[in-house]
Formats: structure tokens, C-alpha cells, sequence
């Protein structure tokens, strides 16, 4: 299935990515993803949900350029990504990637004081990042001081500072509780909004991905493909109170109908390799 | 201070007056033993004697040589082990079995190799501390969270960038602890060394007030080792809690 939208250069392409990982010692090839083929427009916000096992992330580590897809090929803003992470992408993982030997300042920094900006330049981008996420009372403490929400945004801060194009997110709330995920993603569309970049969010959560998304790909169990591409149809101006609009519950409703079925599969599956 | 510290503290004192009224009441033999104030007069007469200068400045330097050679070739092996998985399937056993190993029995034919020298008595710290640098590097690089790998990566980092501003401050709180253990290593293997063969050095020169019946110097020579090796432990040991609270992955709330 293509999914593309009538724009005039998509900001992300990706045509025709499969991902087979080779048989190990007993065990078979692993067909993960694909095909795939799907173009993200510049400056919108796309979500993938799908279950566990799907290959979501290994859709955005192809797309990131952290690792090479067996067929097809990526592009970002109409160069291949082959190899390495491009100038212009940046990434939040689900781990917690802050460095815990540095001060939320110096993690933010870290980027854009590798990239040899002057130090000027440096304060004013994190001094602005940091502000952005709320953080600027603890520009002195160390990560390990701060909570797991906080923590991500210190993450978010020092992706934000590269002033990236694409901002890559491999489900940044997954281990925070409900009510800080619904915060978080309130800043994550200002984020959006004020940044203009074009974003791309892995989640397994249906309603996260529906509230936050310009387009949610509902992708099905192994190998990973998509099943339905939607389009919310929201404001861009749009916040976490449009979960109590009735079209929410019936987009919800709508993506669950393809995804329960797969869903199940995949506990299944996963659940018979785990005994 | 905290409660845990002065606790500490009182229960040093309270062992230090015990075995002073022991000693006193001679339920201790003065042969066997001094009272520990004594020791400390014996050791406060002995530090104003060039010899002890002289012998200090050997065992310590040796100490020091041997523990920044271990901590170097240590991690750098722990480096180079890790990055090779079937090397380190194949060198598992030994590694584990090390110490299992009674290394003094290799001192006699350091010494038939190089003589009655210091330089022996270096290779004995350094080969009493090698191994728990490694086994602490390869520890704290298992330990390294994958995630840290790809950020270094979105960062496009050199691999030499990716070891010196992620790995090894990654790897800082099992590298500190190997440390710590490495600075024991060598004091036993230093100073058991001097002590089993040597002309010079604080081992030796307990082994020779040892034999002389110098009660006196031994026990205050003894009362130096003590107090230097508690000193810098404690004070890692401090300093290695300090990193690990700073270093610690708090699950996300």
C-alpha cells in the first residue's frame, strides 16, 4: 500500500523498506518489516501505532539512518540515508538517554558544543531550549536528581537545541504515568508548532497518537506493515482537550478495529517465544 | 557527620581503649603485643627517622607505579576484551579462577629473572591488581545502557569521541570501584612482597623488627600501613558513593 500525499517534495520518502533479519543459530528469518512505502510532508506531525513486535522502531532507527533497511530506500529531504544519522534529524528515544555524569545544562549543551558552536551561540540555544521545556530551574542539577518526566524532557531540550528538521520520537512517554503523558504531549505539540519541524512519533498508545497527529499509520503485526493511514483533520493549534471530542473516540474506536485483531496475534506470538 | 560515621567512629575508639586496657592489665604479654598508644608513640618517634623516609618513598612509590600501570593496562584490556567476544568467552575462565591462584608463588622466579629490586615487587602489586580493573571495565561497559550508543551516533561521534565522552564517563562508577580494589591489590602485593624478600621498603622493614623482637617498631610500622590504607580507602569509598548516587537511572515516575 502507498500512502502519499499530494505535496510538492515529501520531507521523508520512504519506498519499498522491508527488513529481514537473517537466521541465527535455530532460527529462522526474521521477516520484521515492509514493504513500506510512505511519504511524511514537510512540518506535519505523523504518528505509527501498532503492536508490540511490529517493527515500529526498526521504521524509525531506518528512517533515522541507525540501521540499514534489507530492501528499498529512505530519504530525507531528498537524500538517501545511507549509513549515518543525517545533519538535520534529530532523535528522543524511550530509554532514558540523558547522561547522568553531566548537569541538565550540560546535557543539553552536549550537541551543540560538539557541533563547535560559539559559546554565545551555545548559551542562547540552550538557555532558549531549556526555558522552552520548563527546566530552568534546574540548569544545576544532575539528572539523577530529576524525575523520569523530567529526565525525557532534558532529552527533548538537547534534541531541540540542533534545531533539527525532523524530530524522530521512538515513544518518549512510554514509561511515564497517563496524566504526565497527556502534559508532555500538550508540550510536544508546542514544540511542533513553534519549531516547524516535520515530526514522526512511534507510540503504542492509540489515543496519544490520535490526539497529537496530523496522520496516524496503524501498522499490523509481523512483518510490519501499514494497514490504514488516518487523517485526524485537526487544527493545528490543537491541545490534549480534544481527547473529549466525539470524532476522538470514533478515530480511536476506528484504528482499534484494525489493530485488536493484531494485537492479539502478537500477544500470541510473542507470548509463545517467552515460554 | 552522619549517625552511621560517628558510629563508625565510636566503635574504632571503643576497640582502640579495649585493647589498650588488655595490654595494660597484661592480659595481653607485652611480647605479644604493645598497648596502642604506644604504637602510636613508636610511630610518631619513627616518622621524624630518614629510614622510614626512605623506605616510605619506596613502598609507595612501588604502590603507585604498580597501581597506574594496573589501572591503565586494566582498562585498556577490559577495552580491547569486551570488543572481542570469543577472546573473552575463551579468557571467562581464567579471569574468573585469577585470584583463586596464590600469586606469591610466582615471586620467587620474578626474582630469579630480575633480582632483589623494586622492580619485582612492582610486577607482584601490579599482577595482584591487573585483573580486577579488567573484570570492573568489562563489568561497567556490560553495564552501559544501548541507548547511549545510538544518541552517540544521532551526534554522528567518532568512535574515539563515543569512548571519551560517553563510555568511560559511562563506565566511571565500576571503573572507580575497580580502582578501589586495585589500591588494596597493591598494597598487599607491594608490601607482602617486601616483606617475603626485600632490602628496602616498609614490608621489610616489619619483617626485619619482626625478627629482631622489635616489638616497638614493628607495631608502629603496622599502625602506619593501617592508618594509610583505611585513609584511602574510606576516602574512595566516599568518593565512589558520591558517583554512583549522581550516576544512578532512576525509574521513570
Amino acid at each position: 500500500m502507498t500512502v502519499s500525499a499530494a505535496a510538492p517534495e515529501p520531507h521523508v520518502c520512504l519506498s519499498g523498506i522491508r527488513q529481514v533479519y537473517p537466521a541465527t543459530q535455530g532460527r529462522a528469518p526474521l521477516h520484521a518489516l515492509g514493504p513500506i512505502n510512505l511519504d511524511l510532508r514537510q512540518g506535519e506531525f505523523f504518528s505509527v501505532v501498532g503492536p508490540s513486535g511490529c517493527g515500529k522502531s526498526t521504521l524509525l532507527e531506518i528512517v533515522a539512518g541507525l540501521q540499514p533497511p534489507t530492501e528499498g530506500t529512505a530519504t530525507f529531504e531528498g537524500r538517501p540515508v545511507v549509513g549515518s544519522v543525517p545533519e538535520g534529524i534529530g532523535v528522543v528515544f524511550q530509554e532514558d538517554a540523558s547522561f547522568p555524569w553531566l548537569t541538565v545544562w550540560d546535557n543539553a549543551a552536549f550537541g551543540v558544543r560538539r557541533a563547535g558552536l560559539a559559546e554565545a551561540e551555545v548559551k542562547r540555544r540552550v538557555g532558549h531550549a531549556l526555558s522552552f521545556m520548563g527546566l530552568n530551574d534546574f540548569t544545576s542539577a544532575y539528572p539523577s536528581q530529576l524525575s523520569g518526566g523530567m529526565r525525557q524532557r532534558v532529552c527533548i531540550a538537547r534534541t531541540l537545541v540542533m534545531q533539527p528538521r525532523l524530530i524522530l520520537l521512538d515513544e518518549p512517554f512510554g514509561a511515564l504515568d497517563a496524566q504526565t503523558r497527556l502534559i508532555m504531549g500538550d508540550e510536544l505539540l508546542r514544540i511542533w508548532r513553534e519549531t516547524g519541524a516535520t515530526v514522526l512519533l512511534i507510540t503504542h498508545a492509540l489515543d496519544e497518537a490520535i490526539m497529537l497527529s496530523d496522520r496516524v499509520g496503524a501498522m499490523s503485526f509481523r512483518p510490519g506493515r501499514f494497514l490504514e493511514v488516518l487523517e485526524t483533520g485537526w487544527d493545528r493549534d490543537r491541545d490534549s482537550k480534544i481527547v473529549s471530542d466525539p470524532s476522538f473516540g470514533a478515530m480511536t474506536g476506528r484504528l482499534w478495529s484494525h489493530l485488536r485483531s493484531e494485537s492479539i496475534d502478537a500477544i500470541n506470538t510473542l507470548g509463545q517465544k517467552a515460554s | 557527620m552522619s549517625t552511621a560515621a560517628w558510629l563508625r567512629l565510636a566503635l574504632m575508639a571503643g576497640l582502640f581503649l579495649l585493647l589498650e586496657i588488655f595490654c595494660r592489665i597484661g592480659a595481653i604479654d607485652s611480647r605479644v603485643m604493645i598497648p596502642p598508644s604506644e604504637m602510636v608513640v613508636s610511630l610518631v618517634s619513627l616518622l621524624q627517622t630518614r629510614q622510614l623516609a626512605v623506605d616510605m618513598l619506596q613502598t609507595f612509590g612501588a604502590i603507585a607505579i604498580a597501581l597506574l600501570f594496573a589501572v591503565a593496562a586494566g582498562f585498556a584490556a577490559g577495552l580491547v576484551i569486551h570488543a572481542l567476544p570469543r577472546l573473552r568467552r575463551a579468557l571467562d575462565p581464567f579471569l574468573a579462577t585469577y585470584y583463586a591462584v596464590p600469586l606469591f608463588i610466582f615471586y620467587p622466579v620474578l626474582i630469579a629473572f630480575f633480582g632483589i629490586s623494586v622492580l619485582p615487587i612492582i610486577i607482584m602489586g601490579f599482577a595482584f591488581a591487573v585483573v580486577s580493573v579488567i573484570m570492573s571495565t568489562l563489568n561497567g561497559l556490560d553495564h552501559v545502557p544501548r541507548v547511549l550508543r545510538k544518541v552517540a551516533r544521532v551526534h554522528r561521534l567518532s568512535p574515539f569521541s563515543t569512548v571519551t565522552r560517553l563510555i568511560i564517563p559511562s563506565v566511571a562508577p565500576h571503573l572507580f570501584t575497580g580502582v578501589k580494589l586495585a589500591v588494596a591489590y597493591c598494597f598487599i602485593g607491594v608490601i607482602a612482597s617486601e616483606f617475603i624478600a626485600s632490602s628496602t621498603g616498609i614490608g621489610h622493614a616489619i619483617a626485619y623488627a619482626y625478627s629482631d623482637f622489635n616489638n616497638r617498631t614493628m607495631y608502629g610500622l603496622i599502625l602506619l600501613i593501617v592508618t594509610v590504607v583505611i585513609t584511602i580507602n574510606m576516602t574512595l569509598h566516599h568518593y565512589e558513593g558520591k558517583i554512583s548516587r549522581r550516576m544512578a537511572r532512576r525509574p521513570a515516575k
